[in-house]
């Protein structure tokens, strides 16, 4: 009795010490993306629970590549349908309880642990699937991708190994379970497990099933904490990302009302003064992170960097130094490094370390290669927008620190002056109509 | 018959249904201005009330936007919705998909708020009215035609079905290319690449393009965008696909309108593909 109350306050304990700092990390990264630029949208919330529905919930984005969507939807499943099983396992934990729903559930508990077990199997073998593609042979954008070498290609093989072994240890309590109660439980993936077992003490088997079941909360927990450091945080962000994408076509570029003020205030002197003074004070277009509106950073953690995005990007396919991922993946890093300087300099407003997304991490090469096609924009399963990151910096660049490719500048003083990006006066735009030899 | 200017039109107390907004392409560019003639001759044909802005049109800030000045894009948008609004337009069919793109989408939120179509939609529409009938059998029929989908009529605004119907309703043999439709590969010109060199790399869009047109096995290339139609005519001359011919869909439908075989829309097009002197712009 007495070490059941231990394990209960041992086991409160441990879900306490592992939930806290998840929740730290996360309320940091929130405050980090909300210093971003913009209003948070709270219009049209049928239109955004359905999008959400559809594209993260439903999957529905990811069919383009078959093949990654069937076993990337086994262990979506798995993920989610064995996790129903850690309601179970916090009861016990709490309550001292042994399969606590076995009883109330009866044939029933048989039938689920049955069906989570299959689900199990199914995720085994994706991550196996995954870990060949990842290493051994693959798509361009998973296997040898340039910009995975290092960390990224290292927190992609640990996830799923995570994930294996988090299966295992399921598959183990349940086979050192079965074995230590003949005729009580019959499981159909982890039975073929329990015959290896036969032969053990009592002893010994009640320690192999209590060490896999605290290794199978306690990597739940470690993996938890994970998430937020790791590229698998998009299985938490892809709902709010897809919550908060953008409801507009796709070659809609957001407006600079600040700007449209002053035109109006340039063109009709009786209109009154720009108002918004706190907006007009910041930068026109993103030369850094904080610039870029608060969804864009919110992209940037959500990426999970497969990478759909570069492999239907026109200007990295032919070879240009764009690669749409490298610009989440670029945003995303140098975010971390701006939030952990500004919690390092409390009493600062903006970031100072002379260091900025555009020049360090992303070069001007890269932006200008976009043709805002907006491919990646299709690609992306859980609708991240690189163009707008793209088109932000763009901005900077042109009217901030005012360079550009000359053909560019050019383009730019013939429409001031003549209303065509070619150097063809105004007064001949109608003289394509009494060239027509088909018109008397 | 004359096309007239909404200027001349309001002098003379009357109105138009549809404002055609040319584009600086269909206005400037020799090629593209075949394409605005194809646009005429039909609207015309059907006798649809339409008119011109003339040399009272003025680009409408894409370019400029997506190279980044938001200044110059603001300027242009203030100026062009005034002259729209003091005309009280309220419907617009252009052939351009960034003009369309620009004015359906970026307009309404600076004050200018109107019904635009693309002249792919409206072709499509003429057609299941039954107001814009095709020769039975025309110049097309059987032919294999590919349709290249510009990123800003498909992706950025998801059309991508009207053009299709429209080379369907021809009789042609409309064939797909590797990538198309929402996966459509882009011909390099869009935000603002037009106006200047490609970034280093491998080799240029448009002739990555051209390998998909190439696999399709299509004899000609329907575009619905002036700058398609200069990134693609340049990548089949360039890859010595010289059989292949870049038609705009205004163009396909003016060649199969019940008059075509007498208009002279036929014999420009029978030039088409002679070389690239006629895009002539950059020079």
């Amino acid at each position: 009795m007495e070490l059941a109350l231990i394990q209960s306050l041992l086991f409160v304990g441990v879900l306490v010490t592992g939930v806290t700092p998840f929740v730290r990390r996360v309320s940091r990264i929130r405050a980090n993306i909300l210093r971003g630029r913009g209003g948070v949208p709270s219009d049209q919330h049928w239109k955004r629970w359905t999008q959400m529905t559809r594209v993260a919930l439903g999957q529905s984005k990811m069919g383009s590549r078959p093949v990654a969507a069937f076993f990337h939807l086994l262990i979506y499943v798995g993920f989610v349908l064995i996790n129903l099983e850690l309601l179970e396992i916090v009861l016990d934990g709490v309550l001292g309880t042994h399969r606590i729903l076995a009883k109330p559930l009866g044939p029933l508990y048989s039938w689920m642990i049955a069906c989570f077990e299959f689900l199990g199997l199914a995720v085994v073998v994706a991550c196996l699937v995954f870990l060949w593609r990842r290493n051994v042979q693959g798509p361009a954008r998973l296997y040898k991708a340039i910009e995975l070498q290092g960390w990224p290609a290292k927190d992609a093989n640990l996830i799923l190994i995570i994930e294996l072994i988090l299966m295992g240890a399921l598959f183990l309590m349940n086979a050192a379970d079965m074995a230590l109660h003949p005729g009580v439980y019959a499981f159909p993936v982890s039975g073929l497990l329990a015959k290896a077992l036969q032969g053990w003490s009592p002893e010994a088997l009640y320690a192999c099933e209590r060490i896999a079941w605290w290794l199978h909360i306690g990597g739940i927990l470690g993996f938890l904490n994970y998430l937020p450091y790791s590229k698998h945080f998009h299985i938490i962000l892809a709902f709010p990302n897809t919550w908060y994408a953008s409801l507009e076509p796709a070659g809609t570029m957001s407006n600079m009302p600040v700007i449209q003020q002053e035109v109006k205030a340039m063109l009709d002197p009786q209109s009154p003064p720009p108002t918004n003074v706190a907006d007009a004070q910041s930068r026109f277009g993103a030369k850094d992170v904080h610039d870029l509106p608060w969804k864009s950073l919110l992209d940037a953690y959500s990426c999970t960097e497969c990478g759909r995005c570069t492999s239907v990007c026109p200007a990295n396919l032919t070879g240009k130094k764009l690669s749409p991922r490298q610009i989440m993946m670029s945003t995303r890093d140098r975010l971390e490094e701006a939030g952990q300087w500004l919690e390092a300099n409390p009493q600062a407003i903006t970031v100072e370390d002379h260091r900025s997304l555009l020049g360090d991490f992303i070069s001007t090469e890269e932006i200008l290669a976009c043709t805002s096609c907006n491919a990646c924009v299709e690609a992306c399963p859980v609708l991240i927008n690189p163009l707008n990151i793209i088109l932000e910096l763009r901005r900077y660049q042109a009217m901030e620190a005012g360079e550009m490719p000359s053909e560019w500048a050019l383009m730019q003083s013939n429409i001031e002056n003549n209303g065509a990006p070619w150097a063809f006066p105004a007064a001949d735009r109608g003289a394509w109509a009494q060239e027509s030899r088909i018109l008397s | 018959m004359e096309i007239l200017t909404l200027a001349q039109l309001q002098s003379r107390g009357e109105q138009a249904e549809y404002l055609f907004w040319v584009g600086c392409a269909g206005s400037f560019d020799d090629r593209a201005k075949k394409v605005t003639h194809a646009v005429v001759q039909i609207l015309q044909h059907v006798g649809l009330s339409f008119a011109v802005l003339g040399n009272e049109e003025s680009c409408t800030g894409d370019p400029a936007r997506r190279s980044g000045n938001e200044f110059l894009f603001q300027m242009q948008a203030a100026q062009n919705i005034a002259t729209l609004n003091a005309y009280g337009v309220r419907k617009i069919v252009t052939a351009c998909p960034h003009c369309f793109n620009t004015l359906r989408n970026e307009y309404p939120e600076l004050g200018g708020s109107y019904e635009v179509v693309h002249h792919s939609t409206l072709l499509q529409q003429l057609i299941n009215e039954g107001r814009l009938k095709l020769q039975d059998g025309g110049p097309f029929k059987g032919r294999k035609i590919t349709f290249h989908d510009s990123c800003y009529l498909g992706r950025a605004n998801g059309i991508y079905e009207a053009p299709r119907a429209l080379i369907q309703a021809l009789d042609a043999d409309l064939v797909e290319m590797r990538r198309s439709k929402k996966n459509g590969l882009c011909c390099g010109a869009g935000g603002a690449q037009m106006f200047k060199e490609a970034e280093a790399g491998r080799l240029e869009i448009n002739h990555e393009r051209a390998s998909d047109i190439a696999g399709s096995g299509a004899s000609a290339v329907a575009v619905a965008c002036p700058f398609c139609m200069t990134m693609l005519r340049d990548a089949t001359a360039q890859t010595g696909q010289t059989n292949v011919e870049v038609l705009d869909l205004a163009e396909i439908t003016a060649l199969s309108l019940p008059s075509a075989p007498h208009n002279t829309v036929l014999n420009n097009a029978a030039q088409i593909g002679s070389g690239l002197n006629e895009s002539g712009l950059n020079g």
